[in-house]
């Protein structure tokens, strides 16, 4: 267990992350902490795929001219994850938008008032 | 030659999309004419490409002169050309709707054009990477249009299909990881390769096909995964939802057949037949509860997403049985579930136009104030049933020889029973619209009693939907064709 946690330790961090972004889409009524709740979902992603590039010894995946310098860190993952944080941000965007419009028309980021009131309509 | 050209198919809509904005600036009526015209150029080069593909085998490129494992690859087999041609065909058609019924605007058509992108991208791309960047602009554009209705609903509903998108795309780079932890590689050739040699029963093998048919099932609104999509589809512009209803989930099933059969292939299958079970089970679930749930509904845009959750979950049995005949039932069924829904939700957004009735009872007498328009729209209800030559029939005809054959007699029950519970919700709108009496939406709009309504139904909507029905029928007397065309590429895709 405690090798566990000292080895594999991102690992760890990556099903906290998931969890935790999982349990706040699902629980929380404020659209806001929804959307924090995806964030941090999708971070716990980035962990892990950043986690996976990590080598023993690696070091940044600069190769100097004739070669040679290894081991290196994969650096296919972080260009991986550079994308998909950009797409993150635009989903975040876009979401942050639509509860502007949501706020406009009812009056309320909360999704149980937000039953009420469309109730009443 | 003809591969040089491929990149276009991505290119040409993402340009168009800038040219939109800019043309935006200068003049009011730009944005509409830049993406008719773009979307022309579009279906050209589709048709063309797919054309080439269709007639002398796989067409690939690699981008930016990185050759594949490593750079990232497009291809165009047979299966690709088929689903690049109606993303543009079905694209261009819509778009004949789109200036009719919404205010449009500058942002509408640059975010109508990303789609088209998004969806051409996902339908080209050899790179499991790349795919999920093509999923995101996709979602990204859709969550954007579904709102572009201005209301309330309809914000809320695309934050609900956001955060559900969103996490389906992110589980689906959770299995794009475990696929690329396992094997080094993202290129779905290089892919099928290397996950052979890890093991199929590796468990990061196994953790990796569940993330992405679980992201992708959700993209295409299995159950019970399909809680976004009746709100998403009922709440856009109705010809948002028509093209949003014909196009994107029909995309997310395509990717997953493709994913099924090019990364993971039939040997996945066989060395873990619990996985082709599940699926099975899940997709057949799908198909009843859909339909159950369809009859249940009062709304008509509601009943026809409903709707969409059954004929889905027929399309994934098709790719689970994975017999040719199956398989080939499933792309029949792909193909010809985004012309007739897409019709049908044409239809109904001009019913709407007309007359303001939305739900069902409302319908009520309709063919006789607007003989031509029920009369196309009853064709394709039809013709979703599975009354024969339609395309509908088609699909369904060879996803049941296929599990026949394959020994699964519970799917072949599950079909049959779904089709007539599809008869049950479609027979009640017929009723409504042919036999009822008129009903006082309708009324009204007869005694020219509102002044909102036009009286009649606008040109091109009653183009596309006859339109839409004509194809349905068309294409069933054609499958035929179709197959011999298609059976190469499906022969490969199970060879493997």
């Amino acid at each position: 267990m405690i090798e566990l946690l000292t080895t594999k330790y991102t690992y760890l961090t990556v099903v906290v992350l998931l969890a935790i972004g999982a349990y706040v889409m699902i629980e929380s009524d404020n659209f806001v902490k929804k959307i924090i709740g995806m964030n941090i979902f999708q971070t716990g992603i980035f962990v892990f795929f950043i986690s996976a590039a990590y080598r023993a010894g690696g070091r940044s995946p600069v190769v100097r001219s004739g070669g040679g310098g290894g081991p290196f860190v994969s650096p296919l993952p972080h260009v991986l994850i550079l994308t998909a944080i950009v797409v993150g941000v635009s989903l975040t965007a876009v979401a942050l938008g639509l509860v502007v419009r949501i706020y406009e028309s009812y009056g309320t980021i909360n999704e149980d008032t937000l039953e009420e009131v469309r109730a009443n309509d | 030659m003809t591969e040089t050209y491929l990149p276009l198919l991505v290119a040409v809509p993402l340009l168009g999309a800038l040219l939109a904005v800019a043309t935006g600036l200068a003049s009011t009526r730009g944005p509409a004419l830049v993406a008719r015209l773009v979307l022309g150029v579009q279906t050209l080069l589709a048709v063309w490409i797919g054309g080439t593909a269709l007639a002398q085998g796989s067409l690939s490129v690699a981008v930016g002169g990185f050759a594949a494992p490593y750079g990232i690859e497009l291809v165009v087999d047979g299966l690709s050309a088929v689903v690049v041609v109606l993303v543009a065909v079905v694209s261009f058609a819509t778009l004949a709707f789109v200036t009719e019924d919404d205010p449009g605007g500058t942002a509408f058509y640059a975010q109508y054009l990303l789609l088209v992108a998004g969806l051409s991208g996902m339908s080209v791309t050899g790179d499991v990477f790349n795919l999920y960047v093509f999923l995101e602009i996709t979602g990204l554009a859709t969550y954007a249009l579904v709102a572009s209705a201005g209301t309330g609903r309809s914000a809320v509903s695309a934050l609900k299909y956001l955060l559900f998108g969103t996490v389906a795309a992110s589980l689906y780079l959770l299995g794009v990881g475990y696929a690329l932890v396992a094997t080094g590689t993202l290129n779905m050739a290089d892919l099928a390769v290397e996950l052979a040699r890890v093991g199929y029963d590796s468990p990061l093998v196994l953790a990796s096909f569940g993330f992405i048919v679980v992201g992708l099932a959700t993209k295409a609104a299995l159950f019970p995964l399909h809680t976004w999509q009746p709100d998403a589809y009922g709440d856009a512009p109705d010809s948002v939802s028509a093209l949003i209803a014909a196009l994107v989930s029909t995309v997310a099933a395509y990717a997953l057949l493709r994913l099924v059969y090019t990364v993971y292939t039939p040997a996945f299958f066989d060395a873990v037949p619990v996985a082709r079970d599940a699926l099975v089970a899940v997709a057949a679930i799908s198909i009843v509860v859909g339909s159950v749930l369809a009859v249940a509904q009062s709304e008509v845009k509601r009943m026809l997403a409903y709707s969409s959750v059954s004929q889905y979950g027929l399309v994934v049995v098709g790719v689970a049985i994975g017999t040719p005949a199956a398989v080939f039932g499933a792309v029949v069924h792909l193909v010809g579930h985004a012309i007739m829904k897409g019709g049908l939700f044409v239809a109904a957004g001009a019913v709407a136009d007309l007359t303001g009735a939305r739900t069902v009872e409302e319908y009520a007498g309709l063919a006789d104030r607007f003989p031509v328009l029920g009369g196309a729209s009853a064709v394709l209800m039809l013709a979703m049933v599975g009354v024969p030559p339609a395309v509908g029939f088609a699909g369904k005809w060879y996803i049941a020889l296929g599990a026949v054959r394959a020994g699964t007699w519970p799917v072949a029950v599950v079909i049959f029973g779904s089709t007539l519970l599809t008869l049950a919700y479609f027979a009640l709108l017929v009723e409504r619209m042919f036999v009822a009496p008129a009903s006082a939406s309708v009324q009204a709009a007869t005694d020219g009693g509102s002044d909102d309504h036009p009286s009649r139904p606008s040109r091109r909507a009653l183009a596309l939907v006859i339109g839409a029905a004509a194809v349905a029928l068309v294409l069933g007397v054609a499958v035929t064709d179709l197959q011999t065309a298609l059976e190469p590429t499906i022969d490969t895709l199970l060879s493997q």
